[in-house]
């Protein structure tokens, strides 16, 4: 199942006018705030009718403005994580998750096993409790086991973190990300946080002021210097996989890219582990030939494949470091003064420390 | 009843039933109109607003004279009640109960409307993603959220009811035993010379039973709040 959505719509003094395919797997709806993401999730849920579009999940229309179709909303069978929890608070947790259940199961929708699903997301404990008595990381658990149990053919989650301070948001990825890989059930995942991004996402559809500026995997999109704007510049960076290759006795880890090693502070997985690590675009220097006697400890030999200037007195470079990409950050001076230029060979540095815990991502042993 | 005597005690029964038929009857309307001041946006909607509440500022004897111009036997909707359905309105504990319902329905409408307002429209849109149709919603969520708010008007419905005097008397007269109701009853005894000591025992009644009801609806709503901010 996958979902194709195409929309204009017109508020006062701000136009949407987007199209994008969300494949199995969770898409990320990437924007700041006021460049109609919400609004994309709230039409495709049936809140809001837009002047002119249709989305398909699947093969069955949610609305086509030309066919003159809207399909109510309590018929879409779209589970709907909102920002805030929004569970009813009259109903205990047991009846909160089986209140989108009861109606799938009437119509004969197939519904997940509750069992299961309470098992993943650790909620077995609260069951008899009433949705007041639960902090925020515990409601937003429910909530999105409540959209999960009502046999929904895609799940709209409108940054369901953003309410959550950052403990209890560090508490809440894990089962994201569990979620992300059990359920066949397509995710559109609206967010404005790079790091939940790239954590999260199999596709990246990046907005800005109610269009589509890029789409593709976060690889792709997040080392695109054409959505460095979108993406805000303080936080661009690339996203690169990685395998585990070895720990150093110093508490240095050693990970094996497709451009070289890369030694970065310890990664509590195995050799052999798959990870994700992302890479600021302002934590990388560029040198024209190799440095001795320089404390950072990794020296990767890239290639440049485009320079961006910003309105600053900044430029994005775009290396490719073997098969993947990097983002370096640079000032306009510096560019200048080496004669930087696309096709031009060079050395990406970075200091292992700039590379925080939270930056890097364990996806999994390797198979094989 | 050794306390009361048979005339008095058939005005206290009266009461009862009048105030019970009148919050009865007006307990579905009074939502739906509460429903439509809460979250309707019509035109005409200051007009419903206004028509709802003109019992509250009018003299209670202009609202029992429009009662009576318009519920009379020989008024135009009283006319056709009677001869379609043979409800008669007019010198019935009917009548008593259709003046004392319409005198309470702005309490009612009130307290019902506020509880409405209170409800959170995102909690029914969520429910609504859920698979919930509209007439879902209303049932398994507002309606649950706003019981306590249902109970608090009925409970004043009910005792506005037990007090309305100026409107029942206009409209449907003083007959004991069919429209004399408790604060008609005590109005008559202070008429009538040696009435003073069933006037002060109605007085007694009426006071307990508007302590009861006031200690009943407190009771109740806070039992029902618990249970829906889940504590």
């Amino acid at each position: 199942m996958s979902l194709s959505v195409a929309l204009r719509h017109a508020f006062s003094g701000f136009a949407l006018d987007l199209a994008f395919e969300a494949p199995p797997g969770v898409t990320a709806l990437f924007g700041r705030s006021g460049s109609g993401k919400t609004t994309v999730v709230n039409a495709l849920a049936g809140l809001i009718a837009v002047d002119a579009g249709h989305a398909r999940v699947g093969g069955e229309t949610l609305f086509d403005t030309r066919q003159g179709v809207f399909l109510a909303p309590h018929r879409r069978r779209i589970g709907y994580v909102f920002q805030e929890a929004r569970l009813f608070p009259h109903l205990t947790v047991r009846q909160n998750l089986g209140y989108g259940r009861w109606f799938a199961r009437r119509h004969g929708a197939e519904v997940a096993d509750m069992g299961a699903v309470v098992e993943m997301l650790g909620i077995g404990a609260l069951l008899a409790r009433r949705p007041g008595t639960l902090s925020g990381g515990e409601r937003q658990r429910v909530a999105i086991g409540r959209a999960l149990l009502s046999g929904p053919r895609l799940l709209l989650m409108d940054e369901p973190l953003a309410s959550l301070d950052e403990a209890r948001k560090t508490e809440i990825l894990p089962y994201l990300e569990r979620l992300s890989r059990e359920t066949r059930v397509p995710i559109l995942y609206v967010s404005h946080s790079v790091a939940e991004v790239a954590r999260l996402a199999t596709t990246v559809v990046a907005l800005s002021e109610g269009r589509v500026v890029r789409a593709g995997t976060p690889a792709e999109v997040l080392s695109d210097p054409q959505a460095v704007p979108t993406l805000g510049i303080r936080d661009a960076g690339a996203v690169i996989a990685a395998t585990v290759a070895a720990h150093h006795p110093d508490g240095l880890s050693e990970l094996a890219t497709s451009g070289g090693r890369l030694l970065l502070p310890h990664i509590a997985a195995a050799p052999g582990a798959l990870v994700r690590v992302r890479i600021h675009a302002h934590d990388v220097m560029l040198s024209l030939a190799p440095q001795e006697g320089i404390s950072a400890l990794n020296q990767l030999p890239v290639e440049i494949l485009s320079l961006r200037r910003g309105e600053g007195p900044g430029v994005v470079v775009q290396l490719r470091c073997g098969s993947d990409r990097l983002l370096a950050r640079i000032t306009r001076r510096s560019a200048e003064a080496l004669g930087l230029a696309p096709g031009l060979a060079c050395h990406a540095i970075l200091k292992s420390v700039a590379v925080a815990q939270e930056d890097v991502w364990i996806e999994g042993r390797e198979e094989r | 009843m050794e306390y009361l005597s048979p005339q008095e005690w058939s005005a206290v029964a009266l009461s009862l039933r009048v105030s019970f038929w009148a919050t009865l009857v007006s307990l579905p309307l009074g939502i739906l109109v509460a429903m439509l001041l809460a979250r309707g946006n019509f035109p005409g909607k200051q007009v419903l607003n206004g028509l709802v509440h003109l019992p509250l500022i009018l003299p209670p004897v202009v609202t029992g004279y429009l009662l009576l111009a318009t519920f009379g036997r020989r008024a135009p909707v009283g006319s056709f009640l009677a001869d379609t359905f043979g409800l008669v309105f007019a010198f019935r504990w009917t009548g008593a109960a259709l003046a004392a319902g319409v005198m309470a329905f702005p309490l009612m409408v009130r307290a019902i409307r506020l509880a409405i307002e209170a409800v959170d429209p995102k909690l029914e849109q969520a429910a609504g993603t859920l698979g919930a149709s509209r007439a879902m919603v209303f049932l398994t969520i507002t309606l649950p959220l706003i019981l306590p708010g249902i109970i608090a008007g009925s409970v004043l419905a009910f005792a506005k009811a037990m007090g309305e005097f100026g409107a029942t008397i206009t409209f449907v007269s003083n007959i004991p035993g069919e429209t004399q109701t408790l604060p008609s009853a005590i109005y008559a005894f202070m008429q009538v010379p040696g009435g003073e000591a069933s006037a002060a025992r109605l007085v007694m009644v009426s006071i307990t039973v508007a302590m009861a009801a006031l200690l009943l609806s407190e009771w109740v709503s806070r039992l029902v709040a618990r249970r829906i901010r889940g504590a």
